[in-house]
């Protein structure tokens, strides 16, 4: 058996903090015993692989996925996964979900007084190509309020769900827009102690993949857990 | 180049829209080979209610110990089709079932064999990173030696081991506070 190449801990600041009092659900909902340090094993290096045939062809593509188009600013996101070490991750599972235009998710759940886009219900899934990238079209997602604190809304948002090459860097996160005045408000974001980690998390304005006449563009780069050991390239005395 | 990691953000409460395709209630198709197990459980918050809003996604090997991963050189047998890769979304009431085969003995960290387990992630609104964990399966003699479990506080060791219940079901419950918080993982 050979050793682990283990994966780097995360960087501090970089990482929300269990037990957040300003979003209020995490009260009841953290853990109050120290989690237990543990070695990275076979167990936690390796993690599920997909591959085309878990996807369809219009997965990636939001406005698609009913007879009519979704209400609202069309818009593209795509960016790329890569490792801490700057290495793109091929291949691997990128899954998003969204509100509509209006600020509503169609959950039986979302009680907000806004209306339901019959042509839209806000998932998408792709694989990354060779080089890491991703490319989602949707539609730009709606400002929406929750009961965290009075008069709470959340910023436009779209969830991000990424598997990476071991079950231990997955992860799930919230790409924001750039310049939303709801950010500075947003406990979820602002829970991110590292001012420079929590603007990672902010999508930026794409010009280059904008389509004239149909789509403004953002990028937002995705970066899971990177090895502590890279494999060196031989000298060339070996 | 050396990066950071992206932060970790909530699922919030309409995780489902995004998360359900995946939903797997049977982690080995006929073809695999093992014990059949169902495991039955309770996502509990600290004040003892369900959590109706959670998840938890389980990776696990096969009956021989092999993970269907590149990284796993192991010369041991996969059976096609077998992923080793579940999710379960808890119902209302925070409950979870899922059926699948005991995992068989996977290489620790000396390169001793670990005792069988499957892996668990559980997410859920109001949980802003996720947390890991693992369920050992009850009465299995490989547990007294197995390297991770014997670095949990023995007093709470027993958190992460299923319990025989009625009609061959194990019950495994996740309690995020409280007496009987389980053991959650840093690696």
């Amino acid at each position: 058996m050979s050793k682990i190449n283990a994966y780097r801990r995360f960087h501090p600041g970089t990482q929300p903090e269990y037990d957040f009092p300003f979003y209020a659900s995490t009260a009841r909902r953290h853990p109050t015993q120290p989690l237990v340090i543990v070695p990275q094993t076979l167990s936690e290096i390796t993690g599920p692989v997909f591959g085309t045939d878990d996807l369809k062809p219009t997965d990636h593509d939001l406005t698609r996925q009913h007879k009519g188009d979704p209400i609202g600013e069309r818009i593209i996101v795509s960016g790329r996964v890569l490792d801490e070490n700057g290495r793109p991750l091929p291949h691997t599972l990128v899954e998003v979900w969204q509100a509509n235009a209006a600020g509503r998710y169609p959950h039986k759940n979302d009680t907000h007084n806004a209306p339901v886009d019959p042509n839209f219900s806000g998932a998408g899934r792709a694989l990354t190509d060779a080089e890491g990238r991703y490319r989602f079209i949707s539609i730009r997602p709606g400002e929406y309020p929750w009961r965290n604190h009075y008069n709470a809304w959340r910023p436009a948002h779209i969830h991000f769900s990424l598997f990476g090459r071991a079950f231990l860097t997955r992860m799930v996160t919230q790409m924001y827009f750039p310049g939303d005045p709801l950010l500075e408000y947003d406990p979820m974001y602002m829970s991110i102690p590292d001012a420079k980690a929590r603007v990672r998390l902010v999508s930026q304005f794409d010009w280059e993949n904008t389509v004239p006449e149909h789509a403004l563009a953002y990028r937002f780069d995705i970066v899971l857990r990177g090895r502590e050991a890279t494999p060196m390239d031989k000298s060339p005395g070996e | 180049m050396s990066l950071y990691a992206s932060g970790s953000q909530t699922v919030g409460p309409y995780l489902h829209i995004g998360l359900t395709w995946l939903n797997t209630s049977n982690i080995a198709g006929p073809g695999v080979k093992g014990e059949r197990v169902t495991i039955h459980g309770r996502l509990v918050d600290g004040d003892g209610v369900g959590v109706g809003d959670g998840l938890i996604e389980i990776w696990q090997a096969n009956a021989e110990g092999a993970y269907a991963h590149p990284e796993d050189r192991q010369k041991k047998t996969l059976e096609k089709g077998f992923r080793g890769f579940g999710r379960i979304p808890t119902d209302a009431k925070g409950a979870f079932e899922f059926t699948t085969i005991k995992a068989g003995r996977v290489p620790g960290p000396d390169g001793k064999l670990q005792a069988p387990h499957l892996s668990v992630t559980v997410f859920m609104r109001g949980l802003l990173k996720q947390l890991s964990t693992r369920v050992y399966f009850p009465g299995d003699p490989a547990n007294a030696q197995d390297p991770v479990l014997n670095l949990v506080p023995a007093a709470r060791r027993a958190t992460l081991v299923a319990r025989r219940g009625s009609k061959g079901v194990l019950e495994w419950n996740i309690v995020l506070q409280g007496k009987d918080e389980t053991a959650f993982f840093d690696f």
